[in-house]
């Protein structure tokens, strides 16, 4: 239906949308096809972001969106997996059903049950796993990210397992599924639907959001409902959650069995018993990183004296320091942190220094309270996951 | 309903290409290089995602990657893509666009 009046669309007005188009500036990681093709494009709602691909809609944030800890709503990363998602007035009907072969019984809510739940809020960090992939040495195939497929977010709502108690769960419950209402053009593609091991669905930080930072969702991140699982990527945040399904089985979807998944043993991560292997396993946690967003790649610096700002998160243990290193890592300064929103959120962190003329290169490097920090040199993985890398910043001091 | 859409996506292609058809009244097309096949891929690919999928792994993406992502879009997201018409699609891909450099 929707697919109909999109053909509407003609060429003549694309073009001249396309001459309008900006290139963004981008990291010189990134393969060339991105520099080709990625544009400043402003999705409804939302403020010109980096187009990666317009369907699916899938726009990192630009680096402005990070210089404060909470990123704005209109600058908020959108990744879809699949083309056909349901436009606003579609959403006005939003109904939540939740059942499965573990659940006490088949109920369907709608938005205004999940506001009578007692309503909590919590900051975190929302993270695409593939986030950075575009960076990876060598390239690998998938939507080629570079640093900005995440925002943090002040998230409200209900508690995810007292809208499961309405349902209730079996003592056989082993994972919470979901899914949301975009699918696929074709009929035989497969829904995107993701779960949670069910401890970690009853935790008392996973909520599902129907508010982000004071107002509803905006519609490209998950209007009007989604589920949040601070600590974890983004892949099990599901948008405009639809279907809930508390299950006695582990789910066997592609998105869970084949896609999303890293060697067994090469990252940290909180366990998946349900569907860790010998072999591989999913993605869970995210890993303590950080990132300069005052200045870009070969940016000049007053050498008498500069101040560097960024943030740094990680999976809620929370950022215990964030340093600078101007001589490769032999020395390192300590950064002023920002003040705490939230062990789940960005911690925003300022550093000065000073440099003698000429090229200076710096690196950034954070720690998270549980004492992990971030590594030279990225983990190759196929996938692209978990680049965590120490950044290295280029700069011109004069 | 989806397979009517289908359809009138296919109907709508060849006019088109090389470039893939755009989804939104206001998605710019995104151009894919001339050359022998490439109408399949407005075929076969456009229905389903802008060509931009395509550009953006271009530059690395070697002969066996591209037969992997034509395989996966089979196998996985359902594409109704003959043998044949695989084999051309993964031709042209490495042909245009240097096959992992």
């Amino acid at each position: 239906m929707k697919r109909r009046s999109m053909l509407l669309g003609t060429a003549a007005a694309a073009a001249s949308t396309a001459a309008h188009a900006q290139a963004p500036r981008l990291h010189p990681a990134l393969a060339d096809g991105v520099r080709d093709t990625a544009v400043l494009d402003a999705l409804p709602g939302k403020q010109p972001m980096i187009k990666l691909s317009y369907r699916p809609p899938n726009y990192e944030s630009t680096l402005e969106a990070f210089r404060t800890a909470i990123t704005p709503n209109d600058r908020f990363f959108v990744r879809y997996h699949l083309s056909e998602i349901p436009d606003i007035a579609a959403l006005a009907n939003w109904r939540l059903r939740i059942g499965g072969d573990a659940a006490g019984r088949e109920i369907e809510i709608d938005r205004a049950a999940l506001d009578r739940l007692e309503q909590v809020e919590i900051a975190a960090v929302c993270q695409c796993s593939g986030n950075r992939r575009g960076l990876s040495a060598p390239h690998v195939p998938g939507v080629q990210w570079g640093v900005g497929a995440m925002g943090n977010a002040v998230w409200r709502g209900p508690r995810l397992r007292d809208v499961l108690a309405l349902a209730g769960v079996k003592p056989g419950a082993v994972e919470i599924a979901y899914q949301g209402p975009d699918v696929g053009v074709l009929d035989a593609t497969p829904v995107f639907a993701k779960s949670i091991p069910v401890d970690r669905a009853m935790d008392e930080n996973a909520i599902i959001a129907t508010q982000m930072n004071g107002t509803d969702l905006p519609h490209y991140n998950g209007y009007p409902a989604r589920i949040v699982i601070p600590g974890w990527t983004a892949t099990y945040w599901m948008k405009h959650v639809t279907r809930i399904e508390i299950r006695s089985t582990p789910l066997a979807s592609f998105w869970m069995k084949a896609a999303y998944r890293l060697p067994t043993g090469m990252f940290p991560g909180s366990p998946f018993p349900t569907q860790d292997n010998a072999t591989n396993r999913p993605i869970t946690d995210i890993l303590v990183n950080s990132l300069v967003s005052s200045h870009q790649d070969g940016d000049s610096v007053a050498a008498a004296g500069f101040t560097l700002s960024g943030i740094a998160w990680d999976n809620g243990s929370g950022i215990a320091r964030v340093e600078l290193s101007l001589d490769g890592g032999a020395s390192w300064k300590p950064a002023a942190l920002g003040p705490d929103g939230g062990r789940f959120g960005f911690r925003s962190w300022s550093v000065t220094a000073s440099a003698v003329a000429g090229k200076v290169t710096v690196l950034i490097r954070a720690t998270s309270m549980a004492g992990a920090t971030q590594p030279e040199k990225p983990v190759f993985n196929g996938a692209g996951y978990h680049n965590n890398a120490i950044q290295s910043l280029p700069l011109i001091a004069a | 309903m989806r397979k009517l859409i289908i359809t009138a996506m296919l109907a709508a292609a060849p006019a088109l290409a090389p470039a893939l058809a755009p989804a939104l009244a206001a998605e710019p097309i995104v151009p894919l290089k001339p050359g022998a096949n490439a109408d399949l891929l407005a075929q076969h690919c456009a229905a389903c995602h802008s060509a931009d999928y395509i550009r953006t792994n271009a530059p690395f993406l070697s002969a066996d990657g591209w037969k992997a992502e034509v395989t996966k879009m089979r196998a996985v997201f359902g594409a109704p893509i003959d043998d044949e018409d695989a084999g051309k699609i993964v031709a042209y891909l490495v042909g245009s666009y240097g096959g992992g450099k």
